[in-house]
């Protein structure tokens, strides 16, 4: 039996330790009436050469990436990834420990996690990270939640450019609880309604959020969205699901946003069909005490040597149960890990680079896209990726899997009015030639 | 000597592993985007080689404990060895390489996995339908309560309390409130088990669920789960299962049977995959028959040989994460069930049993057995006698750590004084379950003869004994000297 070392002479010294003769002896107390009689309906064991096969095998009925070029974003974005980061999380040191709740035999994770925190802070421009939650969507819904327990009103104002289902998330956890969530229609520009916005702010409001880029990939009026923060004080949440962004963009801190959550995914971590990704989640300072999840903080030893430990736990469940911050009780630790390793490998300059490639490659293939007459559904600045107007977007698709392309999201399954649209997303995995091949496809398939 | 920082690594300018060349040099960032909207100044990250990234996050590595390189015996933790196999096949490109929007046809190899999955879940459990969704068993119990919360409001009885013993995990109750349930914890009895007259106390049409698990946060099993089952159902509300304790119970008894309507798992702790430091985890919620339709969207459908991911349930709660799963989590869990098979995994709860009872056995002389009923996967020491000579529990965790062992859970459950809580699993041998014993027994001698050394323990770790309390007066939660 794998992974079970106990041969019959050990099993059998212990249970005559014990002073009974069979393992089933070990289980007399539990009532007749609930005793399994039968063996459970389970298909019979392999081997480990047996199940590498099987697996293998069916592995294999996959298609992705790999085998298609690929223009699915929407919350997920396909990033190059150094192998410096599969091999420290293939460690055992990494991903076989608990969490680190003794610190003295912790330090690496614990260590790591600090700098991860570093790392979020300085891209968001903002003073506090934690050591992150499950996704970008449960961090929106716990951002909202933060804001109301601060706040101690009933209400958040989201956009409805938010990706969709994050907006989802946010009601899944808000609306049991009692919370209102209210949506806020966007603009022909692809802009969150920054008037409308105004005007459904209220007494009752606790925060309005946004995302930016948006679920179109449009950037949103920074401007305007702080000046509202500041004309209003209602607390700002803002949202980044592609990360990749603030190597060019203007970070939440810088306009002033009182909590920023975001998707890591784009920082080392594969896309493995939708999870594990990694719930960024960071605020103002002062709200620090009202934070969910894990938080790593610098101490020192008993001969005042640096090291570093879980700290504010007073605000979790295991300690302060009913009322916690949160029920949350781990982080996404090995993809925190990743982000780490994989800015630490891409460093500043990479950084920047890679940021400037998302943005000038998205924009090559929408001008290559104009000159076929393929017209982008928002007019306004985007960053990696936008959605284009065509006449069928499931005929489009359909013939871009003959022709070797994931030729991007329809919309309408988000958004019954945009039917005529295809969202598209361009990273730095694409070359110029993958890009005009596209190009000329939809071109053929729009004007032929 | 201490580990640097990253950011204390590397000089400027210098660059590691290499970046793509830019092919659209002749693209203008200042044409493209208008400059109100960029930011002005670069985020400070590290500037170091590659080499130095792989020495430092190595070197880190080697400072913790962990399952691969010492004894771990974690009480509620379950703190099993994770099969390679899982690691290797779970990283296929097959699986990596799969974006969440890609057509069902396309994914259908995954989806087969994640729908037999749930149907081994199912069985093991005891339950008629599953969700994958949630990403750890705290993700999971938050899932379960909504779903019990959904149940009652389309029967148009919205009720307000959810019971749970004080024994429970401090998840409960945490996530009781995030439902928007009031968590009415109840006194646990003098055997340590539910006191069914305080429960029946509380029973009344305002709760939705009793939320227990079995066997206890004490590893003692529930003998009166069927009259709790009864009396929970009788007044209408749900019996919710927290599945931490799983791995006491495969094979010989099954949550469903018992009368529970809801049951978390968690895959990282029963199947096999890796804690990871803290997640990524995975913690599936199993129903019953008539708390399916609230199930979150998408649940995969078989039909006629093909998969599909249905979102077309108008009573479903709505969504817990994006997308569907920690797919290699959920992966590796598939794996070792098809490896350990029915008798496999029976093997894997009495072996779990066997060792927890028997180095419980040995120890309860040494130090206090405050509930003396046979334990299960995992059992409840206290160390309350050693505080005459002025010794914690944490000072006996805190010296097992110099004796090469990781200390069992502390100060949980809260019933217990001084509680150490102890879950060795299956996949030790006996002689690290000697050796760990042999080092509690004599850690149990040091605290009467040399408590000092207890009380300054750690020696032997990268660092000595942290000040916590420092820590969070001090608040110093990132790097400062870095901007």
């Amino acid at each position: 039996m794998p992974f079970i070392p106990h041969s019959q002479i050990d099993e059998r010294e212990m249970l005559s330790s014990l002073g009974i003769s069979e393992k089933e002896e070990l289980f007399s107390h539990i009532p007749k009436e609930i005793r399994l009689s039968k063996e459970l309906s389970l298909p019979a064991p392999l081997s480990e050469i047996e199940v590498e096969q099987e697996i293998k095998k069916i592995s294999l009925m996959n298609k992705g990436v790999n085998e298609y070029i690929s223009f699915l974003g929407g919350g997920s974005y396909n990033h190059w990834i150094p192998s410096t980061v599969e091999y420290i999380l293939s460690r055992g040191e990494i991903f076989s420990p608990y969490t680190p709740y003794q610190p003295e035999a912790s330090q690496g994770t614990l260590t790591i996690l600090f700098e991860f925190q570093t790392m979020m802070c300085e891209l968001f421009d903002m003073e506090v990270s934690n050591a992150s939650v499950y996704d970008g969507a449960s961090a929106l819904a716990e951002a909202c939640l933060m804001a109301l327990r601060i706040t101690q009103k009933e209400e958040v104002i989201i956009s409805s450019a938010i990706h969709p289902e994050y907006r989802t998330v946010v009601k899944t956890y808000l609306e049991s609880a009692g919370f209102k969530v209210k949506e806020i229609k966007f603009r022909e520009d692809g802009r969150t309604d920054l008037e409308a916005l105004e005007k459904a702010l209220s007494s009752d409001t606790a925060a309005f959020a946004i995302q930016n880029p948006n679920f179109f990939g449009i950037i949103e009026d920074i401007k305007g969205i702080q000046s509202l923060r500041e004309k209003t004080n209602i607390l700002l949440i803002a949202c980044v699901v592609e990360p990749i962004s603030l190597g060019l963009l203007t970070p939440p801190g810088s306009y002033k946003a009182d909590i920023a959550v975001g998707e890591g995914k784009s920082f080392g971590i594969p896309l493995n069909f939708g999870g594990p990704y990694l719930g960024i989640f960071t605020s103002k300072m002062e709200y620090v005490r009202n934070m969910p999840g894990r938080i790593v903080g610098e101490t020192t030893d008993t001969e005042g040597k640096r090291g570093f430990v879980l700290t504010l736990s007073t605000r979790e469940q295991h300690i302060r149960r009913a009322k916690a911050t949160s029920n949350i009780c781990t982080n996404h630790n090995m993809c925190a890990i990743a982000a780490t390793v994989y800015l630490a490998s891409i460093g500043k300059k990479g950084f920047k680079k890679i940021s400037e490639m998302n943005l000038k490659k998205a924009h090559f293939l929408a001008r290559e896209l104009g000159k076929r007459n393929i017209e982008l559904l928002f007019k306004s600045p985007f960053y990696n990726e936008f959605a284009i107007k065509v006449k069928n977007p499931d005929k489009v698709l359909e013939a871009g899997l003959e022709r070797g392309f994931l030729a991007g999201l329809s919309l309408k399954r988000f958004y019954p009015d945009l039917e005529n649209s295809l969202l598209i997303n361009v990273t730095e995995v694409h070359d110029t030639q993958s890009l005009e091949k596209f190009a000329n496809f939809l071109g053929e398939i729009e004007n032929g | 000597m201490a580990e640097k920082l990253i950011f204390e690594l590397g000089r400027i300018d210098r660059e590691g592993v290499s970046i793509p060349p830019d092919d659209l040099e002749s693209l203008n960032i200042d044409e493209l985007i208008p400059e109100e909207l960029l930011r002005k100044r670069d985020p400070t990250l590290p500037e170091v080689s590659e080499v130095e990234v792989i020495r430092h996050y190595t070197r880190l590595s080697q400072l913790n404990f962990c399952v691969d390189t010492h004894f771990y015996p974690l009480g509620s933790c379950t703190m099993k060895y994770n099969p390679r196999i899982g690691e290797k096949l779970s990283t296929l490109e097959g699986f990596t390489s799969l974006h969440p929007y890609e057509p069902d046809e396309l994914v259908q190899g995954v989806l087969k996995i994640m729908f037999d999955l749930g149907q081994y879940l199912c069985e093991i459990g005891g339950f008629d339908a599953i969700t994958l969704q949630p990403s750890a068993g705290a993700h999971g119990e938050l899932t379960g309560l909504l779903i019990i919360r959904a149940y009652h409001e389309t029967k148009g009885r919205k009720r307000s309390k959810v019971i749970i013993p004080d024994s429970a995990h401090g998840t409960n109750p945490a996530s009781c409130t995030l439902a928007g349930y009031k968590a009415i914890e109840i006194k646990s009895g003098k055997d340590g088990c539910i006191d069914l007259k305080r429960l029946q106390e509380e029973l009344d049409e305002e709760t939705a669920a009793v939320m227990i698990t079995n066997p206890n946060t004490l590893g003692i099993f529930e003998e009166e789960i069927l009259r709790i089952a009864e009396i929970t159902h009788s007044v209408g509300a749900l019996l919710y299962g927290d599945g931490a304790n799983l791995n006491a119970l495969m094979g010989i008894t099954r949550p469903g049977d018992m009368g529970f309507d809801v049951l978390h798992f968690n895959l990282h702790k029963t199947f096999a995959a890796p804690h990871g430091g803290g997640g990524p985890g995975s913690g599936p919620v199993a129903v019953k028959k008539e708390l399916e339709p609230f199930l979150p969207v998408p649940v995969i459908v078989k039909k006629d040989g093909k998969y599909t991911l249905d979102y077309n349930r108008p009573l479903s709660i709505g969504k817990v994460k994006s997308f569907y799963g920690n797919l290699p989590v959920i992966i590796k869990a598939y794996i070792y069930i098809r490896m350990m098979g029915a008798q496999g995994l029976k093997r894997v709860s009495e072996n779990a049993v066997l060792n927890a009872r028997y180095v419980i056995n040995r120890l309860k002389g040494a130090f206090d057995l405050p509930y003396n009923k046979p334990p299960m996967h995992e059992g409840v020491l206290s160390g309350k006698k050693f505080r005459e000579y002025g010794v914690r529990t944490l000072d006996i965790a805190k010296r097992l750590l110099d004796y090469g062992f990781h200390p069992p859970t502390i100060y949980f459950p809260l019933i217990v004084e001084e509680a150490l809580m102890i879950e060795p699993t299956e996949t030790e041998t006996k002689e690290t379950l000697d050796a760990f014993i042999e080092a509690m027994l004599k850690i149990a001698e040091e605290a009467v003869k040399t408590p000092e050394l207890l009380k300054s323990a750690p020696h032997t770790t990268p660092v000595k004994r942290l000040d916590e309390v420092k820590a969070a007066k001090e608040l110093k939660l990132r790097w400062k000297e870095y901007k």
